[in-house]
Protein backbone atom coordinates (compact mmCIF):
# COMPACT_ATOMS: atom_id res chain seq x y z
CA UNK A 1 0.00 0.00 0.00
CA UNK A 2 2.86 2.28 0.87
CA UNK A 3 4.16 1.47 -2.56
CA UNK A 4 1.05 2.63 -4.33
CA UNK A 5 0.81 5.86 -2.37
CA UNK A 6 4.41 6.65 -3.21
CA UNK A 7 3.78 5.98 -6.88
CA UNK A 8 0.71 8.20 -6.85
CA UNK A 9 2.71 10.81 -5.02
CA UNK A 10 5.37 10.80 -7.73
CA UNK A 11 2.87 11.10 -10.54
CA UNK A 12 0.85 13.85 -8.85
CA UNK A 13 4.02 15.71 -8.04
CA UNK A 14 5.30 15.48 -11.57
CA UNK A 15 2.09 16.52 -13.30
CA UNK A 16 1.44 19.28 -10.79
CA UNK A 17 4.91 20.56 -11.41
CA UNK A 18 4.37 20.46 -15.15
CA UNK A 19 0.95 22.14 -14.84
CA UNK A 20 2.20 24.96 -12.64
CA UNK A 21 5.17 25.36 -14.89
CA UNK A 22 3.17 25.60 -18.09
CA UNK A 23 0.65 28.10 -16.67
CA UNK A 24 3.02 30.38 -14.87
CA UNK A 25 4.99 31.20 -17.91
CA UNK A 26 7.55 28.51 -17.17
CA UNK A 27 6.45 26.86 -20.37
CA UNK A 28 9.34 27.98 -22.54
CA UNK A 29 11.84 26.13 -20.36
CA UNK A 30 10.06 22.80 -20.29
CA UNK A 31 11.11 21.29 -23.65
CA UNK A 32 14.79 22.07 -23.19
CA UNK A 33 14.85 20.81 -19.63
CA UNK A 34 12.97 17.63 -20.56
CA UNK A 35 15.62 17.00 -23.19
CA UNK A 36 18.26 17.35 -20.48
CA UNK A 37 16.28 15.11 -18.15
CA UNK A 38 16.23 12.42 -20.80
CA UNK A 39 20.04 12.47 -20.97
CA UNK A 40 20.20 12.34 -17.17
CA UNK A 41 17.88 9.34 -17.13
CA UNK A 42 19.93 7.62 -19.82
CA UNK A 43 23.15 8.05 -17.85
CA UNK A 44 21.43 6.96 -14.64
CA UNK A 45 20.10 3.75 -16.15
CA UNK A 46 23.37 2.92 -17.90
CA UNK A 47 25.38 3.71 -14.78
CA UNK A 48 23.12 1.62 -12.54
CA UNK A 49 23.35 -1.41 -14.81
CA UNK A 50 27.13 -1.14 -14.97
CA UNK A 51 27.32 -0.59 -11.21
CA UNK A 52 25.36 -3.77 -10.46
CA UNK A 53 27.46 -5.85 -12.85
CA UNK A 54 30.74 -4.47 -11.46
CA UNK A 55 29.59 -4.87 -7.86
CA UNK A 56 28.67 -8.53 -8.38
CA UNK A 57 31.91 -9.31 -10.21
CA UNK A 58 34.09 -7.47 -7.71
CA UNK A 59 32.36 -8.96 -4.66
CA UNK A 60 32.57 -12.51 -6.02
CA UNK A 61 36.22 -12.04 -6.99
CA UNK A 62 37.08 -10.55 -3.61
CA UNK A 63 35.34 -13.29 -1.64
CA UNK A 64 35.91 -16.41 -3.70
CA UNK A 65 38.40 -15.63 -6.45
CA UNK A 66 41.97 -16.90 -6.72
CA UNK A 67 44.61 -14.54 -5.31
CA UNK A 68 45.30 -12.38 -8.41
CA UNK A 69 41.59 -11.80 -9.05
CA UNK A 70 41.10 -11.02 -5.39
CA UNK A 71 43.81 -8.37 -5.46
CA UNK A 72 42.37 -6.88 -8.61
CA UNK A 73 38.95 -6.63 -6.99
CA UNK A 74 40.37 -5.08 -3.82
CA UNK A 75 42.35 -2.56 -5.88
CA UNK A 76 39.27 -1.63 -7.89
CA UNK A 77 37.10 -1.20 -4.80
CA UNK A 78 39.68 0.85 -2.92
CA UNK A 79 40.62 3.10 -5.84
CA UNK A 80 37.06 3.91 -6.81
CA UNK A 81 35.84 4.38 -3.26
CA UNK A 82 38.87 6.35 -2.20
CA UNK A 83 38.87 8.97 -4.94
CA UNK A 84 36.15 11.38 -5.95
CA UNK A 85 33.75 10.66 -8.78
CA UNK A 86 34.67 13.99 -10.34
CA UNK A 87 38.33 13.07 -10.56
CA UNK A 88 37.44 9.67 -12.00
CA UNK A 89 35.28 11.36 -14.60
CA UNK A 90 38.04 13.78 -15.55
CA UNK A 91 40.61 11.03 -15.60
CA UNK A 92 38.61 8.90 -18.04
CA UNK A 93 37.76 11.92 -20.16
CA UNK A 94 41.01 13.88 -20.25
CA UNK A 95 43.73 11.35 -19.39
CA UNK A 96 42.73 8.26 -21.34
CA UNK A 97 43.01 10.08 -24.72
CA UNK A 98 46.72 10.54 -23.97
CA UNK A 99 46.97 6.75 -24.08
CA UNK A 100 45.12 6.68 -27.38
CA UNK A 101 41.77 5.72 -25.87
CA UNK A 102 39.15 8.16 -27.01
CA UNK A 103 35.63 7.56 -25.70
CA UNK A 104 32.31 9.25 -26.35
CA UNK A 105 31.43 11.65 -23.51
CA UNK A 106 28.26 9.65 -22.80
CA UNK A 107 30.30 6.44 -22.54
CA UNK A 108 32.73 8.13 -20.19
CA UNK A 109 29.88 9.40 -18.03
CA UNK A 110 28.25 5.97 -17.73
CA UNK A 111 31.61 4.25 -17.16
CA UNK A 112 32.81 6.67 -14.47
CA UNK A 113 29.58 6.73 -12.49
CA UNK A 114 28.95 3.00 -12.91
CA UNK A 115 32.47 2.10 -11.79
CA UNK A 116 32.28 4.51 -8.87
CA UNK A 117 28.96 3.29 -7.53
CA UNK A 118 29.89 -0.32 -8.35
CA UNK A 119 32.78 -0.07 -5.89
CA UNK A 120 30.36 0.83 -3.08
CA UNK A 121 27.92 -1.77 -4.36
CA UNK A 122 30.57 -4.48 -4.06
CA UNK A 123 30.57 -3.98 -0.30
CA UNK A 124 26.77 -4.09 -0.26
CA UNK A 125 26.85 -7.42 -2.11
CA UNK A 126 29.52 -8.77 0.21
CA UNK A 127 27.60 -7.78 3.31
CA UNK A 128 24.39 -9.34 2.05
CA UNK A 129 26.11 -12.60 1.08
CA UNK A 130 27.82 -12.81 4.47
CA UNK A 131 24.49 -12.24 6.18
CA UNK A 132 23.01 -15.45 4.73
CA UNK A 133 23.07 -17.99 7.59
CA UNK A 134 25.99 -20.43 7.55
CA UNK A 135 23.55 -23.32 7.72
CA UNK A 136 22.58 -22.60 4.13
CA UNK A 137 26.15 -23.26 2.98
CA UNK A 138 26.31 -26.37 5.12
CA UNK A 139 23.06 -27.73 3.70
CA UNK A 140 24.49 -27.13 0.21
CA UNK A 141 27.63 -29.08 1.06
CA UNK A 142 25.52 -31.89 2.54
CA UNK A 143 23.70 -32.05 -0.80
CA UNK A 144 27.08 -32.22 -2.51
CA UNK A 145 26.67 -28.97 -4.43
CA UNK A 146 29.80 -27.38 -5.88
CA UNK A 147 30.43 -23.94 -4.42
CA UNK A 148 29.48 -22.02 -7.55
CA UNK A 149 26.15 -23.81 -7.74
CA UNK A 150 25.43 -23.18 -4.05
CA UNK A 151 26.30 -19.53 -4.53
CA UNK A 152 24.13 -19.12 -7.61
CA UNK A 153 21.07 -21.09 -6.54
CA UNK A 154 21.05 -20.91 -2.76
CA UNK A 155 23.08 -18.02 -1.37
CA UNK A 156 22.71 -15.17 -3.88
CA UNK A 157 18.92 -15.43 -4.21
CA UNK A 158 18.66 -15.04 -0.44
CA UNK A 159 21.23 -12.26 -0.33
CA UNK A 160 19.39 -10.47 -3.14
CA UNK A 161 16.50 -9.39 -0.95
CA UNK A 162 18.79 -7.85 1.65
CA UNK A 163 20.60 -5.94 -1.08
CA UNK A 164 17.60 -4.13 -2.51
CA UNK A 165 17.21 -1.24 -0.02
CA UNK A 166 20.92 -0.28 0.02
CA UNK A 167 20.97 -0.50 -3.77
CA UNK A 168 18.05 1.93 -3.84
CA UNK A 169 20.21 4.42 -1.95
CA UNK A 170 23.15 3.87 -4.28
CA UNK A 171 21.00 4.38 -7.37
CA UNK A 172 19.80 7.70 -5.99
CA UNK A 173 23.40 8.67 -5.19
CA UNK A 174 24.24 7.87 -8.79
CA UNK A 175 21.37 9.99 -10.06
CA UNK A 176 22.60 12.93 -8.02
CA UNK A 177 26.16 12.44 -9.20
CA UNK A 178 25.05 12.68 -12.84
CA UNK A 179 25.07 16.45 -12.41
CA UNK A 180 28.87 16.19 -12.62
CA UNK A 181 28.78 15.11 -16.26
CA UNK A 182 27.90 18.61 -17.38
CA UNK A 183 31.60 19.27 -16.78
CA UNK A 184 32.56 16.97 -19.64
CA UNK A 185 30.38 18.65 -22.26
CA UNK A 186 27.25 16.54 -21.83
CA UNK A 187 23.90 18.34 -22.02
CA UNK A 188 22.20 16.74 -19.05
CA UNK A 189 19.54 18.33 -16.89
CA UNK A 190 21.97 20.35 -14.80
CA UNK A 191 23.85 21.56 -17.87
CA UNK A 192 20.66 22.64 -19.63
CA UNK A 193 19.54 24.50 -16.53
CA UNK A 194 22.77 26.45 -16.25
CA UNK A 195 22.79 27.20 -19.94
CA UNK A 196 19.24 28.58 -19.85
CA UNK A 197 19.94 30.49 -16.70
CA UNK A 198 22.89 32.20 -18.31
CA UNK A 199 20.83 33.38 -21.27
CA UNK A 200 17.55 34.27 -19.53
CA UNK A 201 18.40 34.91 -15.86
CA UNK A 202 15.04 33.34 -14.87
CA UNK A 203 16.81 31.59 -12.01
CA UNK A 204 13.83 30.89 -9.76
CA UNK A 205 11.67 29.24 -12.42
CA UNK A 206 14.44 27.20 -13.99
CA UNK A 207 15.94 25.76 -10.85
CA UNK A 208 12.53 25.07 -9.34
CA UNK A 209 11.61 22.96 -12.34
CA UNK A 210 14.98 21.21 -12.21
CA UNK A 211 14.50 20.43 -8.53
CA UNK A 212 11.10 18.91 -9.17
CA UNK A 213 12.45 16.86 -12.06
CA UNK A 214 15.32 15.37 -10.04
CA UNK A 215 12.93 14.65 -7.21
CA UNK A 216 10.48 12.94 -9.54
CA UNK A 217 13.19 10.68 -10.95
CA UNK A 218 14.44 9.73 -7.50
CA UNK A 219 10.90 8.96 -6.33
CA UNK A 220 10.52 6.73 -9.37
CA UNK A 221 13.69 4.88 -8.33
CA UNK A 222 12.37 4.45 -4.80
CA UNK A 223 9.04 3.16 -6.08
CA UNK A 224 10.77 0.75 -8.43
CA UNK A 225 12.96 -0.65 -5.67
CA UNK A 226 10.03 -1.07 -3.28
CA UNK A 227 8.18 -2.94 -5.98
CA UNK A 228 11.19 -5.18 -6.57
CA UNK A 229 11.45 -5.82 -2.86
CA UNK A 230 7.82 -6.80 -2.54
CA UNK A 231 8.17 -9.27 -5.43
CA UNK A 232 11.34 -10.77 -3.99
CA UNK A 233 9.80 -11.00 -0.54
CA UNK A 234 6.82 -12.87 -1.92
CA UNK A 235 9.13 -15.47 -3.41
CA UNK A 236 11.32 -15.97 -0.39
CA UNK A 237 9.78 -15.40 2.96
CA UNK A 238 6.02 -15.83 3.08
CA UNK A 239 6.13 -14.99 6.73
CA UNK A 240 9.72 -15.98 7.31
CA UNK A 241 9.99 -18.18 10.38
CA UNK A 242 13.56 -19.45 10.15
CA UNK B 1 35.47 -59.64 7.10
CA UNK B 2 33.38 -57.15 5.13
CA UNK B 3 34.55 -53.57 4.67
CA UNK B 4 32.93 -51.15 7.09
CA UNK B 5 30.70 -48.47 5.55
CA UNK B 6 32.37 -45.80 7.64
CA UNK B 7 35.72 -45.99 9.32
CA UNK B 8 37.49 -43.40 11.46
CA UNK B 9 41.16 -44.34 11.67
CA UNK B 10 42.96 -42.52 14.50
CA UNK B 11 41.22 -39.27 13.70
CA UNK B 12 42.24 -36.22 15.70
CA UNK B 13 40.49 -32.88 15.57
CA UNK B 14 41.76 -29.77 17.29
CA UNK B 15 40.49 -26.23 17.53
CA UNK B 16 43.58 -24.26 18.43
CA UNK B 17 44.89 -25.82 21.60
CA UNK B 18 41.61 -27.64 22.33
CA UNK B 19 41.67 -31.30 21.28
CA UNK B 20 38.07 -32.13 20.54
CA UNK B 21 38.64 -35.65 19.25
CA UNK B 22 41.67 -37.56 20.31
CA UNK B 23 42.79 -40.32 17.96
CA UNK B 24 39.26 -41.62 17.42
CA UNK B 25 38.77 -45.15 16.08
CA UNK B 26 35.26 -46.05 15.01
CA UNK B 27 33.94 -48.57 12.49
CA UNK B 28 30.37 -48.70 11.34
CA UNK B 29 29.05 -51.61 9.29
CA UNK B 30 26.75 -51.22 6.31
CA UNK B 31 23.15 -50.86 7.48
CA UNK B 32 24.19 -50.43 11.07
CA UNK B 33 22.34 -47.85 13.18
CA UNK B 34 24.66 -46.17 15.64
CA UNK B 35 23.53 -43.72 18.31
CA UNK B 36 26.05 -41.25 19.68
CA UNK B 37 25.42 -39.94 23.17
CA UNK B 38 27.50 -37.93 25.59
CA UNK B 39 27.70 -34.67 27.48
CA UNK B 40 27.72 -31.28 25.80
CA UNK B 41 31.05 -30.44 24.19
CA UNK B 42 32.21 -34.06 23.99
CA UNK B 43 32.63 -33.84 20.20
CA UNK B 44 29.46 -35.59 18.99
CA UNK B 45 28.55 -32.97 16.42
CA UNK B 46 32.16 -32.70 15.35
CA UNK B 47 32.24 -36.40 14.41
CA UNK B 48 29.30 -35.96 12.05
CA UNK B 49 30.60 -32.69 10.62
CA UNK B 50 33.99 -34.23 9.82
CA UNK B 51 32.29 -37.08 8.02
CA UNK B 52 30.17 -34.60 6.05
CA UNK B 53 33.43 -32.72 5.19
CA UNK B 54 32.11 -29.60 6.91
CA UNK B 55 35.15 -29.74 9.16
CA UNK B 56 38.75 -30.60 8.29
CA UNK B 57 40.57 -33.18 10.35
CA UNK B 58 44.05 -32.70 11.76
CA UNK B 59 45.27 -36.29 11.84
CA UNK B 60 44.11 -39.72 10.77
CA UNK B 61 41.96 -40.84 7.87
CA UNK B 62 38.23 -41.28 7.38
CA UNK B 63 37.08 -44.02 4.98
CA UNK B 64 33.66 -44.33 3.40
CA UNK B 65 32.70 -47.66 1.87
CA UNK B 66 36.34 -48.72 1.77
CA UNK B 67 37.54 -45.57 0.06
CA UNK B 68 39.47 -42.79 1.78
CA UNK B 69 37.35 -39.64 2.08
CA UNK B 70 39.75 -37.17 3.61
CA UNK B 71 42.65 -38.39 1.50
CA UNK B 72 43.26 -39.64 -2.01
CA UNK B 73 45.81 -41.88 -3.56
CA UNK B 74 48.55 -40.21 -5.55
CA UNK B 75 51.61 -42.09 -6.79
CA UNK B 76 50.94 -44.84 -4.31
CA UNK B 77 50.71 -42.63 -1.22
CA UNK B 78 47.77 -40.95 0.46
CA UNK B 79 47.68 -37.17 0.19
CA UNK B 80 44.97 -34.79 1.48
CA UNK B 81 41.94 -34.92 -0.78
CA UNK B 82 41.22 -32.15 -3.25
CA UNK B 83 37.77 -30.69 -3.81
CA UNK B 84 36.93 -33.07 -6.64
CA UNK B 85 37.75 -36.13 -4.61
CA UNK B 86 35.78 -34.85 -1.62
CA UNK B 87 32.75 -34.25 -3.78
CA UNK B 88 32.91 -37.69 -5.34
CA UNK B 89 33.17 -39.60 -2.08
CA UNK B 90 30.84 -37.49 0.03
CA UNK B 91 28.07 -38.12 -2.50
CA UNK B 92 27.50 -41.26 -0.41
CA UNK B 93 26.61 -39.23 2.64
CA UNK B 94 23.55 -37.20 3.58
CA UNK B 95 22.96 -35.10 6.67
CA UNK B 96 20.01 -33.72 8.59
CA UNK B 97 20.65 -30.73 10.84
CA UNK B 98 19.32 -29.63 14.18
CA UNK B 99 17.94 -26.42 12.66
CA UNK B 100 16.69 -28.03 9.43
CA UNK B 101 18.51 -25.54 7.15
CA UNK B 102 15.85 -25.76 4.46
CA UNK B 103 16.17 -23.33 1.55
CA UNK B 104 13.61 -20.66 2.49
CA UNK B 105 13.15 -19.41 -1.07
CA UNK B 106 12.02 -22.78 -2.40
CA UNK B 107 8.87 -24.80 -1.83
CA UNK B 108 9.13 -28.19 -0.12
CA UNK B 109 9.27 -30.06 -3.40
CA UNK B 110 11.81 -27.66 -4.92
CA UNK B 111 13.98 -28.15 -1.84
CA UNK B 112 13.97 -31.87 -2.65
CA UNK B 113 14.54 -31.42 -6.41
CA UNK B 114 17.31 -28.84 -6.39
CA UNK B 115 20.29 -31.12 -5.80
CA UNK B 116 19.08 -34.16 -7.78
CA UNK B 117 18.55 -31.92 -10.83
CA UNK B 118 21.62 -29.70 -10.54
CA UNK B 119 24.11 -32.07 -8.92
CA UNK B 120 23.11 -35.50 -10.21
CA UNK B 121 21.78 -34.17 -13.52
CA UNK B 122 18.46 -35.95 -13.09
CA UNK B 123 15.72 -34.86 -15.53
CA UNK B 124 13.27 -32.48 -13.85
CA UNK B 125 10.21 -34.65 -14.33
CA UNK B 126 11.93 -37.64 -12.76
CA UNK B 127 13.26 -35.54 -9.87
CA UNK B 128 9.80 -34.11 -9.24
CA UNK B 129 8.21 -37.54 -9.21
CA UNK B 130 10.79 -38.88 -6.82
CA UNK B 131 10.61 -35.82 -4.57
CA UNK B 132 6.83 -36.21 -4.40
CA UNK B 133 7.24 -39.88 -3.44
CA UNK B 134 9.69 -39.01 -0.69
CA UNK B 135 7.52 -36.21 0.69
CA UNK B 136 4.65 -38.65 0.65
CA UNK B 137 6.76 -41.14 2.56
CA UNK B 138 7.48 -38.59 5.30
CA UNK B 139 3.76 -37.81 5.48
CA UNK B 140 3.80 -34.49 3.64
CA UNK B 141 2.13 -35.49 0.38
CA UNK B 142 -0.30 -32.59 0.80
CA UNK B 143 2.36 -29.97 1.56
CA UNK B 144 4.61 -30.22 -1.49
CA UNK B 145 4.03 -26.64 -2.61
CA UNK B 146 4.34 -25.02 0.82
CA UNK B 147 7.33 -22.87 1.65
CA UNK B 148 9.41 -23.68 4.75
CA UNK B 149 8.01 -20.70 6.66
CA UNK B 150 4.53 -22.10 6.14
CA UNK B 151 5.43 -25.40 7.80
CA UNK B 152 5.75 -26.40 11.46
CA UNK B 153 9.16 -27.36 12.82
CA UNK B 154 8.33 -31.05 12.64
CA UNK B 155 7.16 -30.71 9.07
CA UNK B 156 10.27 -28.75 8.13
CA UNK B 157 12.47 -31.41 9.61
CA UNK B 158 10.63 -34.10 7.66
CA UNK B 159 11.16 -32.13 4.45
CA UNK B 160 14.85 -31.94 5.35
CA UNK B 161 14.95 -35.72 5.71
CA UNK B 162 13.24 -36.18 2.34
CA UNK B 163 15.66 -33.69 0.79
CA UNK B 164 18.67 -35.64 2.03
CA UNK B 165 17.18 -38.96 0.87
CA UNK B 166 16.59 -37.56 -2.61
CA UNK B 167 20.35 -37.79 -3.17
CA UNK B 168 20.24 -41.55 -2.48
CA UNK B 169 22.96 -41.55 0.18
CA UNK B 170 24.29 -44.78 1.66
CA UNK B 171 24.99 -43.11 4.99
CA UNK B 172 22.64 -40.73 6.79
CA UNK B 173 23.78 -38.45 9.59
CA UNK B 174 21.32 -37.00 12.09
CA UNK B 175 22.52 -34.32 14.49
CA UNK B 176 20.01 -33.84 17.31
CA UNK B 177 17.28 -33.55 14.73
CA UNK B 178 14.52 -33.24 17.33
CA UNK B 179 16.26 -30.86 19.72
CA UNK B 180 14.84 -27.71 18.17
CA UNK B 181 11.28 -29.07 18.13
CA UNK B 182 8.39 -28.59 20.50
CA UNK B 183 7.85 -31.81 22.47
CA UNK B 184 4.62 -32.71 20.69
CA UNK B 185 6.40 -32.64 17.31
CA UNK B 186 9.26 -34.95 18.26
CA UNK B 187 7.25 -38.12 17.70
CA UNK B 188 6.41 -37.48 14.06
CA UNK B 189 10.08 -37.01 13.18
CA UNK B 190 11.21 -40.08 15.13
CA UNK B 191 8.52 -42.11 13.36
CA UNK B 192 9.96 -41.12 10.01
CA UNK B 193 13.42 -42.21 11.14
CA UNK B 194 12.01 -45.53 12.36
CA UNK B 195 10.41 -46.03 8.98
CA UNK B 196 13.70 -45.26 7.20
CA UNK B 197 15.43 -47.79 9.38
CA UNK B 198 13.04 -50.57 8.53
CA UNK B 199 12.35 -49.84 4.86
CA UNK B 200 15.64 -48.57 3.47
CA UNK B 201 19.15 -49.92 3.31
CA UNK B 202 20.78 -47.09 5.14
CA UNK B 203 23.69 -46.79 7.48
CA UNK B 204 22.68 -44.31 10.15
CA UNK B 205 24.71 -42.31 12.57
CA UNK B 206 22.71 -40.21 14.96
CA UNK B 207 23.55 -37.86 17.75
CA UNK B 208 20.62 -37.81 20.11
CA UNK B 209 19.43 -36.89 23.56
CA UNK B 210 16.38 -39.14 23.18
CA UNK B 211 17.65 -42.07 25.24
CA UNK B 212 14.43 -44.03 24.84
CA UNK B 213 14.66 -43.79 21.08
CA UNK B 214 18.36 -44.67 21.06
CA UNK B 215 17.68 -47.75 23.13
CA UNK B 216 14.85 -48.98 20.96
CA UNK B 217 16.24 -48.04 17.55
CA UNK B 218 20.03 -48.30 17.59
CA UNK B 219 22.11 -51.42 17.05
CA UNK B 220 24.93 -49.86 18.97
CA UNK B 221 25.40 -46.92 21.31
CA UNK B 222 28.64 -44.97 21.63
CA UNK B 223 29.17 -42.82 24.68
CA UNK B 224 31.56 -39.95 23.98
CA UNK B 225 33.57 -38.37 26.71
CA UNK B 226 36.64 -36.15 26.56
CA UNK B 227 37.28 -36.62 22.86
CA UNK B 228 37.11 -40.40 22.98
CA UNK B 229 34.57 -43.16 22.98
CA UNK B 230 34.47 -43.92 26.68
CA UNK B 231 32.11 -46.86 26.31
CA UNK B 232 30.21 -48.56 23.52
CA UNK B 233 27.99 -51.56 23.09
CA UNK B 234 24.49 -52.84 22.52
CA UNK B 235 21.85 -50.42 23.82
CA UNK B 236 20.63 -52.83 26.49
CA UNK B 237 24.12 -53.21 27.94
CA UNK B 238 24.86 -49.51 27.95
CA UNK B 239 21.55 -48.43 29.38
CA UNK B 240 20.94 -51.18 31.93
CA UNK B 241 24.44 -52.07 32.83
CA UNK B 242 26.97 -49.32 32.11
CA UNK B 243 30.50 -50.23 33.08
CA UNK B 244 32.11 -46.82 32.88
CA UNK B 245 31.65 -44.47 35.80
CA UNK B 246 31.22 -41.50 33.42
CA UNK B 247 28.49 -43.28 31.51
CA UNK B 248 26.65 -44.00 34.75
CA UNK B 249 26.88 -40.38 35.83
CA UNK B 250 25.74 -39.12 32.44
CA UNK B 251 22.78 -41.48 32.24
CA UNK B 252 21.57 -40.75 35.73
CA UNK B 253 21.86 -37.01 35.06
CA UNK B 254 19.82 -37.40 31.88
CA UNK B 255 17.22 -39.55 33.63
CA UNK B 256 16.88 -37.02 36.39
CA UNK B 257 16.35 -34.20 33.88
CA UNK B 258 13.50 -36.11 32.24
N1 LIG C 1 34.34 -23.86 15.16
C1 LIG C 1 34.82 -24.11 16.39
N2 LIG C 1 35.82 -23.39 16.89
C2 LIG C 1 36.32 -23.64 18.13
N3 LIG C 1 35.85 -24.59 18.94
C3 LIG C 1 34.82 -25.34 18.50
C4 LIG C 1 34.25 -25.14 17.21
N4 LIG C 1 33.26 -26.04 17.03
C5 LIG C 1 33.20 -26.76 18.17
N5 LIG C 1 34.14 -26.34 19.05
C6 LIG C 1 34.39 -26.94 20.37
O1 LIG C 1 34.57 -28.31 20.19
C7 LIG C 1 33.99 -29.03 21.28
C8 LIG C 1 33.06 -30.10 20.74
O2 LIG C 1 31.99 -29.50 20.09
P1 LIG C 1 30.75 -30.33 19.54
O3 LIG C 1 29.84 -29.35 18.88
O4 LIG C 1 31.24 -31.46 18.71
O5 LIG C 1 30.09 -30.86 20.87
P2 LIG C 1 28.77 -31.72 21.06
O6 LIG C 1 29.18 -32.99 21.68
O7 LIG C 1 28.02 -31.80 19.79
O8 LIG C 1 27.98 -30.84 22.12
P3 LIG C 1 26.42 -30.53 22.23
O9 LIG C 1 25.79 -31.70 22.91
O10 LIG C 1 26.38 -29.30 23.09
O11 LIG C 1 25.90 -30.30 20.86
C9 LIG C 1 33.30 -28.01 22.16
O12 LIG C 1 34.14 -27.76 23.25
C10 LIG C 1 33.20 -26.80 21.29
O13 LIG C 1 33.28 -25.63 22.06
MG1 LIG D 1 26.16 -31.00 19.06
Amino acid sequence: MQLRSLAICAIVFFTAGLAVASFAGFREFIPGLLEGALVTIQITIGGCVLAVVMALLAAMAKMYGPAPLRWLAVAYIEVFRGTSALVQLFWLFFVLPHFGILLEPLTVAIAALGLNVGAYGAEVVRGAVNAVPRGQWEASVALNMPRTLALRRIILPQAFIAMIPPWGNLFIELLKATALVSLITISDLAFKAQQMNQTTFRTIEIFTIVLVMYLAISILITVGMRWLESIAARGIARGRSQ
Amino acid sequence: MTTPMVKFDKVTKRYGSLTVLDSLDLEIAANEKVAIIGPSGSGKTTVLRMLMTLERINEGIIYVDGEPLTHMEKNGTLVPADQRHLRRVRGNIGMVFQHFNLFPHMSAIRNCMEAPVNVLGMPKAEARERAAELLDMVGLGDKVDQYPSQLSGGQQQRVAIARALAMRPKVMLFDEVTSALDPELVGEVLNVIRKLGSEHNLTMLMVTHQMGFAREFADRVCFFYGGKIAEEGAPDEIFSNPENERTRQFLSAVLEAN
